[in-house]
This record gives C-alpha cells, structure tokens and sequence, in this order.
C-alpha cells in the first residue's frame, strides 16, 4: 500500500478511486455483453443474423451519459488541482534545485542539504528549478509532483500530516544516472524540524569557518614558500 | 511492354505472378503497384518489428532484479529509446494505413491503384531510408540515442550520443507519412467507383481518410521542431535549450502538437480494421455506421487540441491546464462511441470466433482498459501522481499493443490469405491468441499497480519495494513472446506453405475486396464495379460455411 502522508493524499485518492470505480463497472457491462453476446448468438446457436442498422435514441443516450459522467470526472480532478496549485499565504519556503543528479534543498536560515526535511503539520512551499536539464521533484506519499526546469522555478505547496521517512523521486528522465538521483523525505515533528535545520546550519558554519581558516593557511604556506 | 500490352500478354493472373516492365527482385523494389508496395511495407515491418520487440524483451530483462540484471544504466537508455523511437515511427504510425491502407484502400473503393502510384513508392523508399538510419545509429561511433523517443532538451542538446541521426531519421518517415496521408485522401476524393457514396464507403476507408488528414496537417509540425534541433545543436542557435537563451517548455509543445495527433495517427485505423472484421465475423449489418464513421472524424478533430495533457507537471497555466484536461475528457467520448456501437454489432448477430475475431474482440477489450486508464491520467490532480510514472507506460501500451498491435494482428489474419491466396492453420493461430492475450495482461497489468505505488517510467534501478511487479511484468513479457513467436510463425508458414485459397470470399465479407479473386489480379478488378448498396448489408444471410479442407 502506497503511503499516506499529506494534505493532499485524500482528494487526489478519491478522484483516483472515483474514476475508477466507473471505468470498473463500465468495463464489467462492456466485457459482460461481448461475451454474452458472443455465447448466445454463436454461429451454432444463431445460425441466422438479425440486422440492426442501428438505433438513434440509443446512440444518444450513450453519447450523453458518458459526456456527463466524463464531466464530472474532468471536476473533481480540476478543483483537486485548484488546492494544489494555490499556496496559502503563510508557508514554510524551501527551495530546490535538480542537477544530473543529486538533488539540493536550500532552508530559509542559508542551510543547503540533500535530504528533504520537513515539518510536521506546516504549509510547505518549494520553488522548484534545475541547474542543466529537466528533472522532476515527485514524493508519491505526498502526491506531488512538479517538473524542475532550467530557467525558471516552479511552485508546488503540500502540508506533510505524518511523521517518517518517504522515498523522492526524479520523474522526469534526464540522463544515465537518472534512476538513481533519489533521495528521502524526511518529516519530523516542529520542535525536532526546528532544532535539526538549526543544528545543522550551525555545523555547516563550522566547517565553513574551518575550511575557510584552513584555506587561508593554506594560502599562507603557499605565498610564504612562493617567497 | 506498356500496361495494355501487358494485360494482353499476362490475361488476369494475380498481382503476384503478374510480368511487367521487371524481372526478379526489380519487379518488386521498382513497383508502383499498391498491392506489391504494400507487401514490400509488410516485411520492413515486421524486420523492424522484431527489432523493436527485442529491445523491449531486453528493457524487461534489465529490469527483473534490483540493480544491474545484464546491462550499464547507459545501455538500458539506449534500449528503451531504441525500443520506442522503432516501435512509434517504424511499427505503429506507418502500420496499418501503409500495409493494409495500401493494398485494400483501393481495391475497397473500387479502383485500380492509389491516385500517385509514383509518389507511394518514394513513401516506402523514405521508410525504409529512415528504419536503416536508426538501425545504422546503433553501430555508428557515440552510439544510438539515449533521450527516450521523446527527445526532451535540453537533455537531448547535451548527449553526446547519436541523436541528429535519429532525428534525421524520423523527419524522413514523417515526410513518408505524409506523402501516404496526401495519397489517400486524393484517393478516396478522387478514385471511388461509380455509385461509391461517401456513406457507402468500408469504414476501414472513413479511418484512413481522417487518419489521412491528421498525418497531413500535424506532421510537417515534428519535421519543423525536428530540424530546429538540429540547427540548435549543429549552429548554437538559442531555441529551447536555456542555457543558449531558449525555452525548453516550447519544444514540449512543439512536439506534443504532433505527438498526441500521432496517437490517434496509430489508433484510428485500428479501429477501422475492427470495423470492418466484426460484422463479418458477426455476419450482419454494423451497428451505428454513421456514428462510427464521423466518431473518427471527431477523433481526428478534438485529438489535435490535447496535446496539453502530456505537460500537467510542467508548469503551465491554470487556464491552461483547465482547458486541456476538459478536452481530453471529450475526446474520450468519440471513442466510447466505437466501442458500444461494436458491442451491440455483436447483439443479435450469429457469430463464429475465428482468429480474425478473436483479435478483434480482444482489441475491444484492451482499448477499453486503455482508454479508461486514460480518464484516470486526464484528471489534473491524479495525473500530477501519475505522470511519467509506469501506470503511463501500462495505459499506453494498452492503447497502442493492446489497440493497434491487436488491430495488426487481426488484419493479418484477416487479410493475409486474401493476400498470399494462402491459409494459416487456424488452431495454432487460436492457439497463439490466447497465450499472447495472457502474456500481455500479465506484462503490462502490473505496471499500473507499481505506478499507482510511485514506480517511475524510465528507471534502470529501483527499490525493492517494486521487486515483485517487475518480476511479474517480465515473465509476462516472455509468455508474449513465445505467443508471437507461434503466431508469426504459423503465419509465415501460411504464406509459403499453407492451403491455396481460390475462393474469392474466404470469410463472407461484403466489402469490394472479397468480390475480387484471390489474390487479386493486377489492377484488382475485370471490370470497375458498380456500387450500388452499402458495404454490410447482409440481406440473405446465406453465405456457405468456409470448406473445411481450407481450414485444416
């Protein structure tokens, strides 16, 4: 069974089983008949045909009901659409950039990771954008997917509603290594989110500071020798 | 010898035996014949068939453990976009109207050979050209394509691989398709018979005419699109590829234009092969003509304005998305339309399930699950879950394997007696349905579970949590095989082997290309018929049975 783990998960289910509940039991009638049909007129059973030149009432009928049957499919998967693509005002911003192939996450506080991590139960917004050719940002247990683009940025929101750890996809190919430029959504609770950005950002200070320190040193060393 | 002495000499043998200008192999390639293009289509066809599903059976063989199976991920890449650059423009789009278009397009109509004989060779020539350019592309240094058949950019500006072979290779068979469509709609404005009415045309003939006018007006789009690409990459113009100044979304439009119109390029003549065989194998008039006929011409017309479907994750506008995703639901009606009007072709009818039929019901039902995992993908919200994950890859190929290759299938056994004046053995030929029926349920059926779970398209590894899906859908790919296997081969024993076949009408059909001898004779007929009522009539019900000795 496929995860369920955002805001997003119910309305995109019921459409899905919506659609194909109907196709179902169209498909049932369809296949019902043909066989019928196909047993009870059999050449030895029916030896002779009736012809019907066809029936315009009939025709009518199974050209409208499916039409509106058809609408309201096109509905439900529109309005879906409509709560996925309008953000609510107050939302959690995280950036993300696809490159062949490894994915980046840029959090508001300047930290950059690999992994996505997110908070529990908070409007997540990402801005999606890639640095060379097309890759696809795609959490199935979220139900989202946007395409990351060279040249611009695409929005996509989603409310995380469970703890845990879902698998990240790219879904738009892009090359040899494409099927292994995956990753992990990682939801953690506010508190533990809260901490871990800010854990992380001070660790990548450090190091920063300390390669920046090594590095001067090494610029030293380098101009003392070149002395 | 000019054709009237030729007659003279020759009297009216068969097109097969017929002596014209050539000798040998030269009376074949220099042809102008449509019967003898349409032959020599059957068997590029099939050749480049075979190749296409080879590479298929590697893609599922790659794919049936975690990790590498036998392959590099690079490898696997050139597989699947080999597998669907020769399927697509090799197999399914030049297909039926090429192979049966050409041979019973006129001969249906009640003419003497397509309205530019000339031209129709110049179209098989360019096919053939273009199948050997991406057959040559997989030995030429860089290697085949890796870009899948679409050719997104800016991927396909930055491999280094063969992809303005490949290109170049699809821009001549679109120019072939195109000299086919212009041919067939001169044809069928120009050559009907006297007293062929409009609506007393085969509706295999209504498929071609609007599948005629989509392959006219939409291909020239992806000959364009394909030739900026190479510009883009052979002069660094900045069209599509963002880092030289263009807009990758307009090739996706670009190519969608004529991509999506070329799905129904594919599917529309199937379904005229469907409607041709089910009266006959129902033996009574078809149900609906009218409907079916302009359900063909509305395919053809509200096809052209979905392409939008394919790009619900790129980033369009809503209004954009709006109005795609709602002409994507109407363009399913038309559709829906041809199924229930071939169901209730089989009310009432008195109905002999031989392998023609079989195939053709089994189209009916394929297609409608193709089909009704395309209303799933047409719902904005679910196809942003769905899209290029494998439940795309199951619904396609239940429309084009499950529809078109079925549509083939039953065609070939529907025609190619007609054609070679020999029989197939009908039970290994029934034999042959139900394992290939079998073996593809259980290939691609699982691909939409695993999609539905997350699986995406195009992945050369994955986790195992998909494992057993795959595992299915590749024993499955080989329960098909081996089903093809024994249908073609029982075929091409039909062909050179089998039965002779001299009756003119082998199934009871009332179409003009039963009333011709078997196989036809050059210029197919004595005389031009007169048409004077529609093509499944019926009245007398009293066809004979097929002689036993041609069965067995």
């Amino acid at each position: 069974m496929i995860a369920q783990a955002s805001n997003l998960v119910n309305t995109v289910n019921n459409t899905f089983y919506f659609i194909v509940g109907v196709s179902v039991f169209f498909l049932v009638i369809i296949t019902f008949c043909m066989v019928y049909f196909v047993i009870r007129y059999s050449r030895k059973r029916n030896p002779k045909a009736t012809n019907i030149h066809g029936n315009v009432p009939l025709e009518i009928a199974w050209t409208v009901i499916p039409t509106l049957i058809a609408l309201v499919m096109f509905w439900y998967g529109w309005t879906d659409y409509k709560l996925e693509s309008s953000p609510p005002a107050d939302t959690y911003n995280i950036g993300v950039t696809g490159q062949m192939w490894q994915w980046r996450f840029q959090y508001p506080n300047g930290l950059e990771m690999d992994s996505l991590y997110l908070p529990l139960n908070k409007d997540v917004k990402v801005s999606i954008t890639s640095k060379d050719v097309n890759h696809s940002f795609f959490i199935p247990a979220f139900r989202v997917k946007k395409d990351a683009i060279p040249g611009r940025t695409n929005i996509a929101w989603f409310r995380p509603e469970k703890e845990g750890v879902y698998n990240f996809f790219c879904a738009e190919y892009c090359g040899m290594r494409h099927s292994y430029m995956i990753t992990k959504a990682i939801v953690l609770p506010l508190n533990d989110f809260n901490s871990y950005i800010n854990n992380r950002f001070a660790a990548m200070k450090t190091s920063q500071a300390n390669d920046s320190i090594k590095a001067a040193q090494h610029d030293t060393t380098k101009s003392t020798q070149h002395k | 010898m000019n054709d009237d002495a030729a007659i003279a000499a020759n009297g009216h043998v068969s097109f097969l035996d017929y002596q014209g200008k050539y000798k040998g192999i030269r009376a074949w390639i220099l042809s102008t014949d449509h019967k003898r293009i349409g032959i020599m289509y059957l068997f590029a066809l099939i050749t480049f068939f075979a190749i296409g599903v080879t590479f298929g059976f590697l893609i599922r063989l790659e794919l049936l453990t975690p990790g590498k199976t036998i392959v590099e991920p690079q490898v696997y890449n050139e597989f699947f976009t080999l597998h669907g650059v020769i399927m697509i423009f090799l197999f399914v789009i030049p297909g039926i109207p090429a192979v049966f278009g050409n041979f019973f397009l006129p001969i249906m109509i009640g003419a003497k050979d397509v309205a530019f004989p000339r031209l129709n060779l110049l179209s098989w020539y360019l096919y053939v050209t273009g199948g050997i350019l991406i057959i040559v592309s997989i030995i030429m240094p860089g290697g085949p394509a890796d870009t899948g058949w679409t050719f997104y950019i800016p991927y396909s500006v930055r491999t280094t691989t063969n992809v303005i072979a490949t290109g170049t290779a699809a821009f001549l068979l679109g120019f072939s398709s195109i000299l086919t469509g212009l041919n067939f709609i001169t044809t069928i404005h120009r050559l009907r018979a006297p007293g062929m009415a409009w609506f007393k045309m085969p509706l295999f003939a209504w498929s071609l005419y609007a599948t005629a006018w989509i392959q006219v007006l939409a291909t020239p789009i992806i000959g364009i699109t394909l030739l900026l690409i190479i510009v883009e990459r052979v002069f660094g113009v900045g069209l599509f590829d963002p880092a030289l100044g263009g807009d990758p979304i307009l090739y996706q439009h670009l190519f969608w234009i004529y991509s999506h119109p070329a799905v129904y390029i594919m599917i529309v003549p199937a379904m005229g092969v469907i409607s041709e065989i089910i009266p006959v194998f129902a033996r009574r008039t078809i149900f609906g003509y009218k409907f079916i006929a302009f359900s063909s011409l509305g395919i053809a017309l509200f096809g052209s304005l979905v392409w939008g479907h394919h790009m619900f994750a790129v980033g369009m506008s809503d209004a954009g998305q709006f109005v795609f995703s709602f002409l994507t639901f109407m363009v399913a009606i038309p559709s829906a339309i041809k199924v229930f009007n071939w169901t209730a072709t089989l009310y009432k009818g008195s109905i002999s399930l031989d392998p023609p039929m079989l195939y053709a019901l089994a189209f009916i039902f394929l297609f409608s699950i193709g089909g009704f995992t395309g209303l799933i993908q047409g719902a904005l919200s679910v196809d942003i879950h769905l899209t290029d994950t494998s439940f795309i890859v199951g619904h396609f190929h239940y429309v084009m394997f499950g529809g078109t290759g079925m549509g083939v299938f039953a065609a070939l056994h529907y025609w190619l007696p007609k054609m070679f004046g020999r029989m197939y053995n009908m039970k290994r030929a029934k034999v042959a349905f139900w394992i290939i029926f079998v073996g593809f349920n259980t290939l691609y059926f699982p691909m939409f579970v695993m999609g539905w779970l997350g699986m995406p398209r195009r992945y050369y590894d994955y986790l195992p949590e998909y494992t057993v899906y795959h595992q299915i859908a590749t024993v499955g790919s080989w329960i098909l095989i081996i089903g093809m296997g024994i249908m073609f081969t029982n075929l091409i024993r039909g062909i050179l082997k089998g039965n002779v076949v001299t009756e003119k009408n082998i199934w009871g059909g009332e179409t003009l290309e039963w009333a011709t001898d078997t196989p036809p004779i050059h210029e197919n007929f004595e005389e031009i018929p007169l048409v004077t009522g529609t093509p499944y009539e019926y009245k007398q019900n009293d066809i004979e049975e097929l002689p036993e000795e041609v069965i067995h």
